[in-house]
């Protein structure tokens, strides 16, 4: 390489390159590539099955039944270019046959034979009557791109499909609309009761005095890792008993009941290191908890709001446990939540790959926002207190 | 932290006009409930409206139970008002918590104690220890609480280490960090189709057929091996919670310490041994204890993916099981209690860091 011709910049680029991995400087940038190679290889195949649900949800029934989604990149593949070549007749099964000066099996030859680097003989059909294909691996891709899965899963009861004749057919739909706004139904009051429970009891614990204050806090911070599969035998025997089972209240009572642990300990920790005297001065002037609470404190403890806020709508949106256990009696679909709804899917529609991944990607695209939106929220939340039960 | 003496110029005596305001506030908001409740379960509308009326409903409800029950609290003589404000404040929480976690708990624990034929008795306990399908869900519990945890560990620490020396840190972290806002259950359905039997479909068998092996029924015909195509999707979901608490641990140590080591003579590996890692030890032990519980009550994959199927029972689906498809209370309540035991060194050690507390 030192014999190149030094006016192709291009060698000159490579001669520095050379001669800084031989320097000290070039032991911390081959260092830097080996760093980065391994994390965009872990990065990778952290990606790729989100990215092949992606585009998988995109594409035609035909497509996703017959080729994999990788097929949408451009890449080899055998492409037919003669189609209807005549077969050498006369052959048997039991004797090698020669075409194109290459000898095979028939057996052989309808699975293909290469006849050279880029070209393959295909024998369709039987051995009298069949037909020879001949292939060529070509540089293709597979664009066919549609909205119809989503269409299909979001419509209601029934959906137009069209035949490539033109000619249209219904189906039924999924209805993952219902779904969706059900999954908003009880994601949003789940995710504010507690939050308005716990800042309360967290500023109570935080700024009042009264008997019983510190068992009290006791049994929060012990409730913070109990499993919430300890509740739900007993809740359910109390949501039968009181017709709550299967109800928009019930689930939200729950879910504010299991987050609210977590909740009124980080918001604790939070508001009670806020400056006494901001709280003092209020006091003088006269204002009362209720005022200081609201008009000072919530607005202070923004940012520890949003951290648990993320946390308890991430979570809920994303439960199935609870969903399943108090909203699964309804055997009524249109009040059951994406998440239920998609691992009905799953029993129901096993092969419709078409389907499934595009209302999987339907349940991840809120989640996705709001965690790419508020990820410096969400990371301080999970900081702040890791383990929830 | 200390608390406020309150200095308020508050009319010492009782408001009557204020009080019946309150009260009657408090009537109505829970009248409101009762009819919204109502209207809800067995009400006409579409699902956008219900929806809607349900986030309005159920959110100004609450705040408006506090409005009013505060307002009730504060024309209350002066003496009393300071008695009762607080459990106007902490109350609902704490009939919250009692209601759905403390009580419970004691609930479930007597629940456990009679079996299906109601006998009194530790039988419950004896089925969840013997029986061959909860040995098997132990078993495959162990395997994901060894196996899962190990690898989301140290995947979790080795990211972290790489994002921390390189230009693409963020960009990295935040997909890696990804998949913790998927719900198990999409995550589920990612995975299912990565495994695929058939490879113009699942990546995994085209990845496999293309290297010249066999396509496999991954997670149902490779037993024992299944169970591990299962933890794979735990990890997924796992790792980035690890890396980002260890990333920030890691972060914490001190600049002139590595420094120093670094003049000192000390290699990468020394470093990373010798004072990394126990630098480190207390974040480890953190993220080690919260995927080890996440392990143990693994639901949403087992049962989306396999149903428990094929030698893939784990623990928390048993429960469901016995809670909802059997109906066997007793049975079910057994193995949440045994899940809380397992917890009992957690929450033990939580109290004694809240107890080192001497501000509370």
């Amino acid at each position: 390489m030192s014999q190149a011709n030094p006016s192709l910049a291009k060698d000159s680029v490579f001669q520095s390159l050379l001669s800084g991995f031989r320097s000290a400087r070039g032991a911390k940038r081959r260092s830097a590539l080996i760093v980065n190679g391994v994390l965009f290889l872990i990065v990778f195949i952290w990606t790729i099955p989100t990215l092949g649900l992606f585009i998988s949800s995109f594409r035609p029934e035909q497509d996703v039944k017959t080729s994999g989604w990788w097929t949408v990149f451009p890449h080899q593949a055998w492409t037919t270019v003669e189609e209807a070549r005549p077969i050498p007749q006369g052959q048997t099964r039991d004797q090698p046959i020669t075409i194109e000066g290459v000898t095979a099996m028939f057996d052989q030859w309808t699975k293909g034979v290469q006849i050279d680097a880029d070209t393959r003989i295909i024998w369709k059909g039987n051995l009298r009557t069949g037909r020879l294909e001949v292939q060529q691996l070509r540089w293709t891709f597979n664009p066919i791109l549609t909205m119809d899965n989503y269409n299909r899963v979001l419509a209601g009861k029934e959906y137009q499909l069209q035949r490539p004749d033109g000619t249209t057919f219904t189906v039924q739909g999924d209805d993952l609309t219902a779904g969706f706004l059900n999954s908003l139904a009880v994601t949003i009051p789940s995710t504010i009761i507690p939050i308005l429970v716990a800042a309360f009891a967290a500023y109570g614990f935080a700024w009042m005095d009264f008997p019983g204050r510190r068992a009290l806090f006791i049994v929060v911070v012990a409730l913070l890792v109990v499993p919430l599969q300890i509740a739900l035998v007993p809740i359910l025997r109390d949501y039968v008993s009181l017709r709550l089972n299967g109800t928009f209240l019930g689930i939200w009572l729950a879910h504010a009941g299991f987050g609210l642990p977590l909740a009124t300990y980080l918001l604790y920790n939070y508001i009670s290191t806020l400056p006494k005297e901001i709280l003092e001065s209020a006091f003088i002037d006269g204002a009362s908890h209720f005022t200081v609470f609201v008009r000072l404190i919530l607005p202070l403890s923004v940012p520890a709001l949003a951290s648990f806020a993320i946390f308890q709508f991430l979570w809920v949106w994303n439960d199935y446990l609870v969903a399943l256990i108090f909203m699964g009696i309804t055997t009524d679909r249109s009040s059951h939540v994406l998440t239920m709804r998609i691992a009905e899917m799953v029993g129901s529609r096993g092969q419709d790959w078409h389907l499934l991944t595009a209302a999987a990607f339907i349940s991840m695209v809120v989640p996705l926002a709001v965690f790419f939106g508020l990820q410096r929220y969400f990371v301080r939340g999970l900081m702040a207190g890791s383990i929830k039960g | 932290m200390a608390v406020l003496t309150e200095k308020a110029k508050i009319n010492p005596d009782l408001k009557p006009d204020r009080l019946a305001v309150g009260l009657g506030g408090l009537a109505s908001i829970l009248i409101i409930f009762v009819l919204g409740f109502l209207w809800l379960r067995d009400g006409q509308a579409t699902q956008v409206v219900k929806a809607f009326v349900a986030i309005v409903w159920g959110v100004s409800g609450v705040a408006g139970l506090y409005f009013f029950a505060n307002m009730s609290a504060e024309s209350l003589p002066e003496r009393w008002m300071k008695r009762v404000q607080p459990f106007v404040f902490v109350g609902p929480a704490m009939a919250l918590l009692g209601w759905y976690l403390a009580i419970p708990t004691l609930r479930t624990f007597f629940a456990s104690l009679y079996n299906q034929q109601g006998e009194f008795g530790l039988s419950n306990y004896v089925a969840v220890f013997t029986e061959r399908i909860m040995v098997e869900a132990w078993t495959n519990n162990i395997l994901w609480m060894i196996v899962g945890t190990t690898l989301t560990v140290s995947l979790g620490l080795l990211i972290a280490i790489l994002a921390d020396r390189s230009r693409f840190e963020n960009i990295a972290k935040s997909l890696i960090f990804m998949p913790m806002a998927i719900s198990m259950v999409g995550a589920g359905v990612i995975w299912k189709f990565v495994y695929d039997r058939n490879p113009d479909i699942g990546l995994l068998n085209a990845v496999v057929q293309s290297a010249g092996g066999e396509p496999q029924a991954w997670l149902s015909l490779v037993q024992p091996w299944n169970n591990l195509f299962l933890i794979v999707v735990m990890v997924w979901l796992q790792t980035g919670y690890a890396m980002v608490l260890i990333s920030a641990a890691i972060k914490g140590v001190p600049d002139d310490l590595l420094e120093a080591a670094r003049v000192d003579g000390a290699t990468e590996v020394q470093i990373f041994f010798r004072i990394i890692i126990p630098s480190i030890a207390g974040t480890l032990v953190t993220v080690i204890t919260t995927v080890i519980i996440f392990t143990l009550k693994i639901f949403d994959v087992v049962m989306v993916m396999t149903g428990g199927q094929f030698g893939t029972e784990v623990i928390g689906v048993r429960f469901y099981r016995e809670m909802f498809t059997s109906r066997n209370d007793g049975y079910a309540s057994a193995i949440a209690i045994v899940l809380l035991l397992a917890v009992v060194p957690v929450m033990i050690y939580n109290l004694r860091q809240f107890s080192k507390r001497e501000t509370f």
